[in-house]
């Protein structure tokens, strides 16, 4: 009894409230990543490697926007949507020829892109990373830290990204369109919608909201070229424990996930918590390969 | 009666010739390779060793992405665990042996398929894939972090074994009896997989691929052959880390991360995926490719920008590789 009641006197409750702080926060943005991987999955069945590097140029697009026009809400909206663009031509150069072949064929389309986009931002950009000021600079005492208000909104932005988006795809009439056509493809043409301009959306509003996240985030850590490859193996670990091309699912698993890395950083370095992660993974294949947040299948 | 018997010797005359068009094509090949080192400057015999050994690595995935209908995006552990294996006997042993290097790293890189095998065998498809990459990041992360035992971020640095055969030769290494060595393993795991490829267990192995399903139907324990499968290639994967060991003297962290996976896929693709020697010619493809645009743009030329565009091209456009390519223009 004395060890117990020990083990938990040892734990240092403050500590806990800011890690879960955090863990949300980044299981937010992480959310909004792996809610537009999810997303291309679910309607394309595509794996989009490339999403990393959607993130990566969404914050560097974030950055050239920021000092030319010193508005980093301008920014935002700017590099979402000019990586929506260029979503949009990847989608319809690459991707569009592949219709019907092994789904196999877009995950090496996608990491071929993605090797090439991550070079050309080495090329352009240089290896050192870049610094975004945050917009709001203010700060509210949690325990012995200040902690910035801006870490607040980007999981209130991150959260609302998401809703508007569940809202356009319950109500939407294109919304609809993307339902349907997740449904049953063929029947969705038959019915008049036009398929392929659907998926060239999907996967344009996907790069929006990889590029919306990577601004986001870019005032946390600095932006540079290796960026992408860390969010895009967290988002392909929460899609897959959150199962597969199950938005809902992703979403719980993401801040899940966020907030078991943010506490065990408690006890190890935070490069080795990736771990508890991986063993998440693990698990989930093991015990329920079709997603922790889905039913189980009948 | 005059026709019947052409129409009889005339199938079984191509297979022969076919057969021993490709053993000819073998052997010229083998010939120009062992020959090269001869005439080749120190900068060229060493590049070609590395497409040999990269070509292994590659050849060893094909078991898996051409053969087996599974695409690994964790080829770096196993390639990974097969250079820290040989580092950890040539460091630990002395006099450092080539043999007890090979042992070591087939050991590791054993015991990593066994770990990745198990688990990502359940899942298929591009499940399959996304496994096997998060399973060669774990293994990242653990030999990036355990600075004491693999060095962290500055790797491993060891000197280069003496070629042993006991009791017969004993010799420093030179580039050129180094290519004839890796040259011997990489034929010789060439002949042996073609051969495992060609057995019963090889076409068990084609059938899953086919079609998973009614291989299982039929009878046949699939996940087992999976398993299995995932293990010969892994092993083979090994052999090559413990190569590049050789070779460069150093194990390091920065090859066990998953770029190291997608170059392997990235030779497949570009050679000719379930040839064997497609990979190959891809790796060798690839490195020669590359060597060209840093010589005529200079070395900080982005040079995998055209590459990567060269492998989207050839995925949508040539899907069967440059060497299923080559074999329907012959055959034409």
């Amino acid at each position: 009894m004395d060890a117990v009641a020990h083990f938990f006197q040892s734990i240092p409750v403050d500590l806990l409230i800011i890690q879960t702080v955090n863990g949300v926060v980044t299981g937010m943005i992480l959310a909004l990543v792996a809610s537009g991987l999810t997303l291309i999955f679910g309607i394309l069945d595509v794996v989009n490697f490339a999403h990393g590097e959607l993130f990566m140029l969404g914050a560097y697009v974030g950055v050239l926007v920021l000092t030319a026009t010193g508005s980093f809400w301008m920014a935002l909206v700017l590099s979402a949507l000019i990586v929506a663009l260029l979503g949009a031509a990847i989608q319809i150069v690459t991707l569009r020829p592949l219709v019907g072949r092994d789904p196999l064929n877009t995950i090496l389309v996608t990491f071929g892109i993605s090797l090439i986009l991550q070079n050309y931002a080495l090329w352009q950009f240089g290896p050192v990373a870049r610094k975004i000021g945050e917009p709001i600079t203010s700060y509210f005492n949690l325990f012995y830290l200040t902690y910035p208000w801006y870490r607040i909104l980007i999981a209130a932005l991150s959260a609302a990204i998401i809703g508007g988006f569940w809202l356009f795809l319950k109500y939407g009439k294109y919304g609809v369109w993307i339902r349907a056509t997740t449904q049953d493809r063929v029947m969705a043409q038959a019915m008049g919608i036009p398929v392929p301009m659907v998926h060239t959306a999907v996967f344009a509003i996907g790069a929006a909201m990889a590029a919306a996240s990577g601004v986001l985030f870019a005032p946390l850590v600095g932006v540079n070229h290796t960026m992408g490859l860390d969010w895009v193996l967290k988002a392909f670990i929460v899609v897959v424990v959150g199962g597969m091309g199950n938005l809902g699912g992703s979403i719980a698993a993401a801040i899940f996930i966020s907030l078991l890395e943010a506490y065990a950083a408690i006890w190890v370095d935070p490069s080795q918590a990736v771990i508890v992660s991986f063993v998440v993974l693990i698990l989930t294949l093991l015990f329920r390969p079709t997603g922790l947040f889905v039913p189980t299948p009948k | 009666m005059t026709i019947a018997p052409l129409s009889k010797s005339k199938p079984l005359k191509t297979k022969l010739s076919h057969t021993a068009v490709f053993w000819i094509g073998f052997c010229v090949v083998m010939a120009l390779l062992i020959v090269a080192p001869l005439v080749l400057p120190e900068y060229w015999r060493r590049f070609l060793t590395k497409i040999l050994i990269w070509g292994l690595l590659a050849m060893s995935s094909d078991i898996l992405i051409g053969y087996t209908g599974m695409v690994s995006f964790g080829h770096s552990a196993f390639f990974g665990l097969g250079m820290y294996g040989a580092a950890a006997a040539l460091l630990i042993v002395s006099p450092p042996n080539l043999w007890l290097a090979i042992l070591f790293g087939l050991g590791g890189a054993a015991g990593a398929a066994l770990f990745v095998a198990y688990f990502s065998t359940r899942l298929r498809d591009i499940y399959f894939a996304i496994t096997t990459l998060i399973f060669s990041q774990i293994f990242y992360v653990i030999i990036f972090t355990w600075t004491e035992v693999t060095g962290g971020e500055n790797g491993l640095i060891f000197s280069r074994p003496h070629f042993t055969i006991p009791f017969l030769y004993d010799a420093r290494f030179s580039t050129a009896t180094l290519h004839w060595f890796v040259l011997a393993v990489v034929a010789g795991s060439y002949v042996l997989l073609r051969r495992i490829m060609r057995s019963p267990f090889g076409m068990v192995l084609q059938s899953i691929r086919e079609n998973e399903a009614r291989t299982r139907a039929i009878g046949y324990p699939v996940e087992r052959y999976k398993i299995v499968a995932v293990m010969l290639s892994g092993l083979f994967a090994g052999l090559a880390g413990v190569l590049y060991a050789v070779q460069n003297q150093f194990a390091a962290a920065e090859f066990v991360f998953f770029t190291t996976s997608g170059d392997t896929v990235i030779f497949n693709v570009m050679g000719g995926i379930g040839t064997l020697v497609g990979p190959i010619v891809g790796a060798g493809f690839f490195q020669l490719l590359r060597e060209l645009l840093s010589r005529i743009f200079g070395d900080q030329f982005p040079y995998l920008i055209p590459l990567g565009m060269i492998f989207i091209v050839m995925i949508i456009f040539l899907p069967q590789g440059l060497l299923g390519f080559a074999r329907r223009w012959l055959n034409r």
